[in-house]
């Protein structure tokens, strides 16, 4: 799997949503992402790339583009479309 | 009056998202002018959030005898709709930017809120001291409603008062809703002592929370235990929270792995932190754990608040002494609320339960006199600090979906639901999260060939026990 699957991935399993979903996707957007769906999506996206995220990178993990940018600062590249 | 606002009105009330502060004065002049639209005692939906125009609606109605049902914002529309039905409310009271989905006319607006006029007019007659009304917890379409009493507002608000130690100088954080038993029970206590709340939207989850948290300078937030669970999950050990005192913990039982770990935070950095127990039928709140004692009773909910009683009683309702013995668990005190309404017809009810309450929690107590919840003789979970009636939930199924059968059991924060129809699973995994409001990862649905059942066609949920996981 391509570091984009993986991520495409977390978000889908995580929210019962399709992959045609995940694009634009904000944090509260739809029901499944509130702060419980979050808890479950970085844990996740952390078992995923076998990183720990931090608490400002946690709670700054706002939208599925957002997310991209975080996952940088662990030297997660998600590859453009 | 419930709360004397006069008396703190140079005090700050509230402190919105944005920072403004304002003061007893404002909350008490907005809360009046709203009062008098809708004139006099009558029934009141307040569609609430943790806003500003939320609480004042929630001030002008318990302050002028107006009866408000407590309802989440959120609430799925289709059972509002069925509770309009029920309880035919004389009065909606909701964020402005729902005013017009109802097709009522707009009486008054007011911060963010607005105040419809139904077509109905004081359909059914309110029992003199009702007070309020708040769902079960945890929606399951069932028009239940637990009836509260002013004088149950009053005593619970002052015995929390007390065993929390609380002043004019507290600065609560909004974690919870506040037509959520426990989150209602923060708001009445900081009016009762003239404190200031910070009401936020924000959730835990969102860095504007935190910002908001050091900004404003929380002194105490309410949590259930999946708000813990988060708070461990954020690190919160390693956060700079200055103004943080007292961290109170209802909703459910705490694993005593995380009791433990917020115990020895809150001993290690000068802080409480306070287990309690409560339910929607007794007010809020029944028994808390002494913040000195939450270390060495770890596990426990702790001992009757002041003014309460507890026994335990074994099958035959006998009273039980002896240590570590568990019985079900007997609540007494002036906080035990009237009783249950199922349709508008019985808000002319009055006092059923004359401050006696068969809690259906399984408990022991220890030899020092502290109390353990160990288990519930009702079908029912506790999902992230709702309570979720198993059987209503099966009802819910059963009519959504025709001829499937379907069961559901489970574990606490999880519930697993057996359905016959391989074809529908991810179908009822949306149309739980819809109906019940809950987080989709509170339930698990599992196909199953059939679901096993005794000669007289009652499920055998014990049976199922094995095919949780």
């Amino acid at each position: 799997m391509t570091n984009l699957e993986k991520y495409i991935n977390a978000f889908t399993t995580t929210f019962g949503i399709g992959e045609s979903e995940v694009e634009g996707l904000e944090y509260q957007q739809i029901k499944a992402w509130d702060s419980i769906g979050h808890m479950s999506l970085v844990s996740a996206i952390e078992d995923a790339f076998g990183i720990m995220m931090d608490t400002d990178d946690i709670i700054d993990f706002s939208s599925f583009e957002k997310g991209k940018e975080i996952l940088k600062k662990y030297d997660v590249e998600i590859e453009s479309v | 009056m419930m709360w004397r606002l006069n008396q703190f009105k140079d005090n700050t009330a509230v402190i919105i998202e944005y920072g403004e502060k304002i003061p007893y004065s404002a909350l008490l002049h907005d809360s009046q002018k709203l009062a008098e639209k809708v004139k006099d005692r009558c029934l009141v939906f307040n569609l609430c959030s943790n806003e500003y125009g939320s609480l004042l609606g929630y001030v002008a109605f318990l302050n002028n005898r107006i009866v408000p049902v407590m309802l989440d914002a959120h609430l799925d529309r289709m059972l509002l709709n069925n509770l309009i039905e029920s309880y035919k409310p004389d009065y909606l009271w909701l964020p402005a930017r729902m005013k017009n989905e109802f097709g009522y006319s707009v009486a008054y607006e007011s911060n963010g809120y607005a105040l419809l006029k139904t077509p109905y007019e004081k359909v059914f007659p309110l029992y003199d001291e009702l007070a309020l009304l708040l769902t079960t917890s945890g929606s399951t379409g069932s028009p239940k409603l637990v009836r509260q009493s002013y004088q149950n507002i009053q005593a619970n608000t002052k015995s929390i008062a007390q065993y929390l130690d609380l002043d004019e100088t507290e600065r609560p954080i909004t974690t919870l809703p506040m037509s959520y038993t426990y989150g209602l029970s923060i708001i009445n206590t900081h009016l009762y002592v003239g404190a200031s709340m910070i009401l936020t939207q924000k959730t835990l989850m969102q860095k504007e929370f935190w910002q908001q948290f050091r900004d404003y300078k929380a002194t105490s937030f309410g949590g259930v235990p999946y708000i813990y669970e988060m708070l461990d999950k954020l690190r919160f050990f390693r956060m700079d929270l200055p103004s943080l005192r007292t961290m109170t913990q209802a909703g459910g039982k705490l694993s005593p792995e995380l009791h433990r770990k917020f115990a020895e935070y809150a001993a290690e950095t000068g802080r409480k932190f306070i287990v309690m127990y409560g339910q929607t039928e007794a007010t809020a709140r029944m028994a808390y754990l002494p913040p000195e004692y939450a270390l060495a009773k770890v596990g426990s909910m702790g001992i009757a608040i002041p003014g309460g009683k507890f026994r335990l009683i074994d099958a035959d309702g006998n009273e039980i002494t002896e240590p570590e013995a568990v019985g079900e668990l007997v609540y007494e005190g002036a906080n035990v609320t009237l009783g249950y309404a199922e349709s508008g017809g019985d808000l002319a009810k009055g006092d059923e339960r004359n401050g006696v309450l068969i809690t259906g929690d399984m408990a022991r107590r220890d030899k020092d006199g502290f109390y353990y919840i160990v288990g519930r003789k009702k079908r029912f979970l506790k999902i992230f600090g709702s309570r979720v009636n198993l059987d209503e939930t099966e009802r819910l199924i059963k009519s959504g979906f025709g001829d499937m059968d379907a069961a559901c059991a489970g574990k606490d924060d999880e519930m697993v639901v057996f359905i016959t129809d391989k074809t529908k699973e991810k179908e009822v995994q949306n149309f739980l999260e819809e109906k019940l409001n809950l987080n989709r990862l509170a339930f698990r649905v599992k196909y199953i060939e059939s679901i096993p059942k005794n000669e007289s066609g009652k499920t055998l949920y014990a049976a199922l026990e094995k095919f949780y996981d």
